[in-house]
């Protein structure tokens, strides 16, 4: 213990004997994990956005009923025919109902399911939107709303308007801002819709929907669920679409596999259906660490450089220390103590800077039609970023150390101590 | 007879670079406790080799050494360090103080080093040392700031503070003047007659080495006469 005070206490001798120098290291490490953090939170931020874009809005399991042929066809209940292999030609999807079966037990089961997050029914219905001589085609889903903003967010994209009136108003519709603009409805508004049976009703606007997919916003109106029940002409148990989301996303194939032959639906799992997000998540992410990482090489290398010359200006103090009885390891320790000094000074320096910046870039308004609830650019700040930033910052600047002070510690005094 | 302080036994030595040179053969001597002894000889004539071999701080040699009765062959570099930091003091013709640190905290990094007494024990000896040597007054000085003289006399009192049993002085003087060579001289003399304190000290100052007890004179690589 006192020795490894006396070999702290020379360390800080010498970095501050030269001290600009030792700065200028220490700068180097701090402006690396500044712009690894800055990055990282940056990209991350971004990432988030990204992904909340599909992912969250996206249900960790749907349950269904695919529009496809009767799997039992009468051909393969004939005895006759059972035995060869039947081609059945210009088979036609059967008029089998969109409508899920015993949809409330259905609900039941899964609300009591540990795993489960939370449940959000819903079904759709294919309308004409009608304003004036135009007619134009879209969709209007029936949500449970608060299941909707809890689960999904869906409060996030309705800029304009009280998401929670699309329940307390009757016959109330969430427009799509498309829909919105080339109707030339506004908040107030009261919008007829027409469904593909003829049945006609007039909606009130209560809301402006901009999910930041402008394709999706032409078309998509949202309404409580026994609006469109009521639309549809169908009873109050009618629903075609039970959303679900997990504790843990990971295990979605499983339990939708599990759903599908508890429930007799289809059940689509969320990678399935969006897989390409991670890959692009993990590529974009992936490109901010190597980039940081390089950063700090970079200053690891300073590091080593100013260590190195610290080395040959010191070659008679390493000389003297080992002839007054410090050891090859002692006088090693000495020159990794600056070394780590350095990356430590300049490491929390950089966490602290890193944090103002991303602060900072938090502030920096950014706007854009896609994303309606985005004010600011946005910043992820994640604790790991920093403690994997002040990791990397005390293992490079120790190899950047380590090499300088293994040749120190390998310096015979005798060659410098007769070489004068 | 007493036993030896220090012993050398037929110590060779090589000089590989260009080609291989003997420049020590079959060095033999000892320096009892107390004493005070000079080697001398013509510059080249290999008595620094020798003082860093006898200093162990160059460990490539041939036959055998002994301080105080324990052989040093084969010992490691820390082991050896240990009995530099505790046995042995180092004064240098050039002073080779560090000059980041104080006088005082010059003369104590052995000491702090060694960790035999404590911190305050230490800075306590290290003071004493100094007011000894009449440097008491420059002790918080940087090293830098020092003149030549006052430099070697600090050297000397960084040499005492672990009283080592034997001080070791390559040309101690051979950079000073006539006057701070003789203080310097003369504080040598003090140890010795004060406190018993063994010295070896490598000159080619005939004036130096005529008024120690002692005096190993060398000549390519030998002892001539001791």
């Amino acid at each position: 213990m006192a020795t490894f005070r006396l070999i702290a206490g020379i360390s800080k001798s010498l970095l501050l004997a030269r001290f600009r120098q030792s700065l200028v290291a220490a700068i180097g490490v701090t402006f690396s994990i500044t712009m690894f953090i800055t990055l990282l939170g940056f990209m991350n931020g971004l990432n988030d956005l990204l992904d909340g874009l599909v992912l969250n809005r996206t249900a960790h399991v749907r349950l269904y009923n695919d529009i496809k042929p009767n799997p039992s066809q009468p051909v393969y209940r004939s005895e006759a025919f059972a035995s060869g292999y039947n081609v059945i030609r210009s088979l036609k999807s059967s008029s089998s109902r969109a409508e899920l079966y015993n949809s409330q037990p259905i609900l039941d089961a899964i609300r009591h399911d540990p795993r489960v997050l939370g449940v959000a029914p819903k079904l759709n219905a294919a309308v004409l939107y009608n304003s004036g001589t135009i007619d134009i085609t879209g969709v209007v889903s029936g949500i449970d709303i608060l299941a909707e903003s809890n689960l999904f967010h869906f409060s996030d994209y309705v800029p304009e308007g009280e998401p929670l009136d699309l329940r307390n108003v009757s016959n109330s519709l969430i427009l799509g801002k498309g829909v919105a603009e080339k109707l030339l409805v506004q908040m107030g508004d009261i919008v007829q819709v027409t469904t593909s049976k003829g049945d006609r009703l007039s909606l009130k606007v209560v809301g402006i929907f901009q999910s930041g997919i402008a394709d999706f916003d032409k078309v998509q109106s949202y309404a409580s669920i026994a609006t469109v029940q009521k639309l549809l002409g169908k009873s109050n148990n009618y629903i075609t679409d039970i959303q679900i989301k997990l504790h843990d996303l990971n295990q979605a194939p499983a339990i939708a596999r599990a759903y599908r032959q508890q429930f007799g639906c289809d059940a689509e799992d969320i990678q399935t259906a969006n897989s390409q997000f991670e890959t692009g998540s993990f590529v974009r992410t992936l490109i901010s660490y190597v980039v940081g990482i390089t950063l700090l090489i970079v200053a690891g290398f300073g590091i080593y450089n100013i260590l190195n010359m610290m080395i040959y200006e010191k070659m008679d103090t390493i000389a003297i220390l080992k002839a007054t009885g410090f050891s090859g390891r002692d006088v090693r320790n000495i020159f990794l103590g600056i070394a780590l000094s350095i990356g430590i000074a300049g490491g929390v320096m950089g966490l602290v800077f890193g944090l103002g910046l991303s602060l900072l870039i938090d502030q920096i308004p950014f706007n854009t039609a896609a994303l309606p609830t985005i004010t600011t650019y946005p910043v992820n700040y994640n604790p790991a970023f920093y403690i994997i930033g002040i990791v990397f910052a005390l293992i490079t600047t120790f190899l950047a150390g380590l090499f300088p002070a293994r040749k120190a510690s390998k310096i015979d005094p005798v060659i410098i101590i007769r070489g004068k | 007879m007493e036993k030896p302080v220090l012993e050398a036994i037929n110590i060779g030595k090589y000089f590989n670079d260009p080609v291989t040179v003997k420049v020590l053969k079959d060095v033999s001597f000892a320096v009892r406790p107390g004493e005070f002894v000079s080697i001398t000889g013509k510059s080249g004539c290999g008595k620094s080799t020798l003082l860093y071999i006898l200093s162990t701080m160059d460990t490539d040699y041939e036959g055998d050494l002994l301080l105080n009765g324990t052989v040093l062959r084969g010992k490691t570099e820390a082991e050896l360090a240990h009995i530099r930091n505790a046995h042995i003091g180092f004064v240098f013709q050039f002073h080779y103080l560090l000059p980041e640190f104080s006088a005082l905290k010059n003369v104590m990094l052995p000491g702090l080093k060694l960790a035999k007494y404590s911190d305050e024990e230490v800075e306590h000896r290290a003071m004493n040392s100094l007011n000894k040597l009449e440097i008491g007054q420059l002790a918080l000085k940087k090293a830098n700031q020092l003149s030549g003289g006052e430099k070697q006399r600090v050297a000397i009192a960084r040499a005492l503070i672990n009283d080592p049993l034997i001080i070791m002085g390559d040309e101690p003087t051979g950079n000073l003047d006539k006057k701070n060579s003789d203080i310097v001289f003369e504080l040598f003399r003090r140890l010795c007659a004060e406190m018993g304190q063994t010295l070896l000290i490598v000159t080619h100052d005939q004036s130096f080495a005529d008024n120690t007890d002692r005096i190993i004179e060398m000549e390519d690589g030998r002892i001539i006469q001791q």
